[in-house]
This record gives structure tokens, C-alpha cells and sequence, in this order.
């Protein structure tokens, strides 16, 4: 899934302040599973800019609501009616929520309520770790099902780098090394001949390098 | 002798000297003197100087352009390059251009993180890694085309080296992965500085075992430690560094004044053990501003004078 983290409190007001009506807008997929931006959050979130606003003796309204997904068209639409009341929505969805969003309410500012920041999971309650970083064309089937794009500090295909030490990562003792995970794993699948080979050169062109990018599937269109 | 570039060192090695490199940092500034000044203090008593490369990721005088210095001073640069600033079309370019300055050795790295450097916040590029950085010289060199396919007008002339660090983890595939950078073509290897050496020992016996020891000139990288406190940082806070604890007693059981003394003791015992180690074919001197003491270690180990080749 997507992972988002909170946004400080301060950085919304800034935004929002010369508001009077505003709709905080959250997003029942991923940010709902990382409890970023789902109907709790958008409730909390809330609340807390009324007691900020109500202190500063600023009346402001301020709405709620939650969309099944804000990166489809159909459950945009269902706020079209009410949309056009506020002076700005902020939206607890993912970047592509927010953008999307804005996208279909042109002349309504869009906040982003959340830091989107990578492609995750969960890895126990309050915890989430980076799994992809949607390069475009997998390797995992050649790393042990671990992603050396992503796990990787430095994205090293043949890796570890001389900085690997007691199964951690050079720029953290907190962070795994990707490497020592996918030697882990070629060991369990007694697979280290694969280890030898070596990874050719990536084509990026289907990384973020390549541009904004697109998948086209004529066999799923209308 | 089958020699394949012009380098000095890959002549030297070639002959069956022991050679002897040493690396020098650019200055954090533009005066060349600073660089000139640390090589004219080793220049006799070795056969190449490595430059690095924005080492631990600190912002400094480029290492290609510090090469250039040296080579005219008519001296041997190594140029150290990281893929960890530059795509494959800086890469390339860079290798053009210092084999427009006749610099004929290299060293190929995929760099420490830049989050230890001054630039913390800085993207890193990696679109290529050490082992592909490899690749790309030697296809550059041997086959006289860029990665795209096009024809090299006058080819690079590099002798190609890597690093290699037997203390990192894991352990196991530290050999492969030496097999790994030989099967990309890497022809010497310069090690991480070595202060266990008996771990080294097992290194270099599991690489002997498979034939890679004749496949690729090993230089021990060597560091003498200033003192009980430099020894204490390197093995607590520099990743992939093995600093055994006797060794850190040692330094710490003389005092202060005497500890660097006892510092440059315990690099040339290190270096006598390592001459007789069978694979070892020089050493990789990195007196990290101490460039002045390394005459005195090649001196004392019998590696002085050089080889005119
Ligand atoms: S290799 Fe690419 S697509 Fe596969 S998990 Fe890693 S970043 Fe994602
Ligand atoms: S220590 Fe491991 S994860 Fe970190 S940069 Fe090196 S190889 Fe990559």
C-alpha cells in the first residue's frame, strides 16, 4: 500500500487559516490501514483545528467526510454537489488522492493533510516499512523476492557494499541491510550460485528518470 | 608480461614488484597547492596516488581535476570515482576526461552514503554501481564504444581497480563477491584498511582456494592510527572497519606523545606479516592526513626504493 504519515498540526493551519469553511477530506484505503488519513483521522484532525481556531477566537466550519478512494473518479463524484461551498479542502489522501481531487474541483484549493512517502506495509501496529519503489520493471524474481532498488540505501544490484556490518545497513544501526536479506534468502532457497552473476545495468527509463509514466492496457479498454 | 595500458602500475605489478600506493584528499577549497604539497611528501616512495573521490561524502576539490595536477607534476593518479554523484553519462564523460590527461589507473566505488557527509539533504544518483562502474571502463577500453554502442574516438587507457572490504558482513560472500568484480573485469583490488589480519588471512585463503589470487593483483590497504582514541572511533563508528581490541590496548597502554609512534610501529609489523602472505602483491598506504609518514613505513619495511620502470 501507499504510506503516509501525519502532517504537523502548524503546517495545515498555515494553509487554512484565512479559511472560514473548510472540509477535511479522508481516503478509506491505504492511509485508512496506516491510520493517516482515514475517518478517525479526518475526525481528530478536525477537532483539533476547531479547538485551534475556537482559541483563537476565529469561528470556523469545518465538515467531514470520507471517500471510499480519492484516486477514482466515481467516488469523487459524490461530493460534487457540496464541493462548491468551501474555501478550500484538505485532503488526507495520498499525493495521487490530492491530486486527483484537484484535478476534478479546479477552482477550489486542495491541501495535502499527509506526508506520502513510500510503498509499504505494515510491519506491526504503529510501524511501517518501504518495500517498493515502483521502478517499472521487477527484479525480484533474481533477488530472493527482496527488493535491492528499495532496500537498499543505495540501490545497489550487486551488492553489499563494504559498509554492511552485523546484518545492518552502513547509515543506520536501525536499518537492515537489504543485502544481507537477500543473501539470507538465496541461502534458503540454496540459491547462492545466483549471487555470482552479475546484474546487468538497469534500464531506468521505466523509473521515475524516464519521466511522468503511463500503463496502457488495450485488452481492459472500453 | 602482458601488459595492457600504460599505467606504471599495472607495470610494476606485471613485473612482480611489490608496489606500493598511497591516497591523497583534496582540500576542501580550490588551492592546488594543497594537493601538490601532499604528494610531493610521498611521490618517491610510491608507485601511484589514489585521489578520492568526495570521501565520506564531504564536499571537495574534484578528484579528477586533482589527478590532472598530479599528472603534471608528472606524477601516477589513481582517480577514485563514485557512481554515488553521477549517471552514466557523467561517468563516462569523466573517464574521457582524464584519459585526455593520460591519467591511466582507476578506481571504482560506489561511495559512502552521502547522509555522513555535508550534504545530507542531497539526492544520491546510484543509476549504475561499482560493479557495473567496472563493466563500463573495461567495455569503454576493450571494445572502444560507450555504453550506448557508439565508437570511442581514441579510447580510455585505464588500468582498472576496485575495493574490496573482507570485514564487512556478510562474512560468506565476501570472496564471491571479489569473484563477482573479477568476472566484471577488474584487474587490481585495494582493500579496506586491514587491522585484523587474521581475518584477512582467512580472506585471502578462501581466495587463493579459488584461484583469485591469479587472477587479480590484492593491495592491503593499510592506515597507521594516530592514536588509542583514532582506533576507538574507527572501530565503533566507521562501518565495515575490523579494529581488534588488543589493538586498541596496545596503543592504549603507551602514553599519549608515544601513541602515534606506536601507531606507525604496529603498520610496519603488520605490513612484514602481510609481504610473506601468499596473494599479497602490495600495499594500499592510506595515511589519512599523515601523508608524511608514509616515506618513513615504506622505508622501514624494505619497500624503498621504488622500482624505475
Ligand atoms: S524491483 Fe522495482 S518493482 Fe520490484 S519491488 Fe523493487 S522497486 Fe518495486
Ligand atoms: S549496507 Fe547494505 S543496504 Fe546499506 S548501502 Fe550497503 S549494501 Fe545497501
Amino acid at each position: 500500500m501507499i504510506v503516509a504519515d501525519k502532517k504537523p498540526i502548524e503546517e495545515i493551519v498555515e494553509e487554512v487559516k484565512d479559511c472560514d469553511n473548510i472540509l477535511i477530506l479522508g481516503c478509506n484505503e491505504c492511509v485508512t490501514v496506516c491510520e493517516a488519513g482515514g475517518k478517525k483521522e479526518v475526525g481528530i484532525l478536525a477537532s483539533a483545528l476547531r479547538m485551534y481556531f475556537l482559541n483563537q477566537g476565529k469561528d470556523m466550519k469545518i465538515d467531514e467526510r470520507t471517500l471510499e478512494r480519492q484516486c477514482d473518479q466515481e467516488y469523487l463524484d459524490e461530493i460534487r454537489d457540496i464541493a462548491d461551498q468551501y474555501d478550500a479542502i484538505v485532503s488526507l489522501a495520498c499525493g495521487v488522492g490530492v491530486q486527483f481531487t484537484a484535478e476534478q474541483y479546479h477552482s477550489i484549493p486542495i491541501y495535502p493533510g499527509v506526508n506520502t512517502c513510500f510503498l509499504g506495509a505494515t510491519e506491526e501496529r504503529g510501524l511501517w516499512t518501504e518495500r517498493c519503489q515502483a521502478c517499472g520493471q521487477c527484479v525480484l524474481a533474481r533477488t530472493g523476492g527482496i527488493c535491492p532498488v528499495s532496500r537498499c540505501a543505495k540501490r545497489l544490484l550487486n551488492g553489499p557494499c563494504g559498509g554492511s556490518s552485523n546484518g545492518m545497513c552502513e547509515i543506520s544501526k536501525e536499518l537492515a541491510c537489504g543485502w544481507q536479506l537477500i543473501v539470507n534468502r538465496l541461502e534458503a532457497l540454496d540459491k547462492m550460485d545466483d549471487y555470482e552473476k552479475i546484474f546487468p545495468i538497469k534500464d531506468w527509463s521505466t523509473d521515475r528518470a524516464g519521466g511522468p509514466r503511463k500503463v496502457v492496457r488495450e485488452d481492459v479498454q472500453i | 608480461m602482458n601488459v595492457k595500458t600504460p599505467s606504471k602500475l599495472e607495470k610494476i605489478l606485471k613485473a612482480g614488484h611489490l608496489a606500493v600506493t598511497s591516497e591523497c584528499g583534496p582540500p576542501r577549497g580550490s588551492d592546488p597547492e594543497a594537493i601538490k604539497k601532499k604528494a610531493e611528501l610521498i611521490k618517491d616512495h610510491v608507485d601511484g596516488i589514489n585521489i578520492t573521490d568526495n570521501q565520506t561524502s564531504v564536499t571537495r576539490m574534484c578528484s579528477l581535476a586533482s589527478c590532472i595536477h598530479l599528472r603534471l607534476m608528472g606524477l601516477e593518479p589513481i582517480l577514485q570515482m563514485v557512481t554515488r554523484d553521477r549517471n552514466r553519462i557523467a561517468l563516462q564523460s569523466d573517464i574521457l576526461g582524464a584519459a585526455s590527461f593520460d591519467i591511466h589507473n582507476m578506481l571504482c566505488l560506489s561511495g559512502d552514503h552521502q547522509s555522513f557527509g555535508d550534504c545530507k539533504q542531497g539526492q544520491n544518483v546510484h543509476d549504475i554501481d561499482s560493479m557495473q562502474l567496472i563493466q563500463t571502463v573495461r567495455y569503454m577500453r576493450d571494445e572502444g564504444k560507450f555504453l550506448g554502442g557508439d565508437d570511442i574516438k581514441r579510447p580510455p587507457n585505464m588500468f582498472v581497480g576496485a575495493a574490496a572490504n573482507p570485514f564487512a558482513d556478510p562474512f560468506e560472500i565476501r570472496v564471491p563477491r571479489l569473484a563477482k568484480k573479477i568476472a566484471a573485469g577488474v584487474e587490481f583490488i585495494q582493500t579496506q584498511c586491514i587491522y585484523n589480519l587474521d581475518k584477512f588471512e582467512e580472506w585471502m585463503r578462501l581466495a587463493r582456494e579459488r584461484g583469485l589470487t591469479e587472477k587479480v593483483f590484492i593491495l592491503a590497504g593499510m592506515t597507521p592510527m594516530k592514536s588509542a582514541g583514532m582506533a576507538k572511533y574507527m572501530k565503533n563508528r566507521v562501518p565495515g572497519m575490523d579494529v581488534p581490541d588488543e589493538l586498541v590496548k596496545r596503543l592504549a597502554g603507551v602514553p599519549k606523545e608515544k601513541q602515534a609512534q606506536e601507531g606507525i610501529d604496529i603498520c610496519v609489523e603488520a605490513i612484514q606479516r602481510l609481504k610473506e602472505m601468499e596473494g599479497v602483491k602490495g600495499f594500499h598506504i592510506m595515511a589519512i592526513e599523515w601523508e608524511e609518514k608514509v616515506p618513513e613505513i615504506v622505508e622501514r619495511t624494505g619497500l624503498y626504493p621504488r622500482p624505475k620502470i
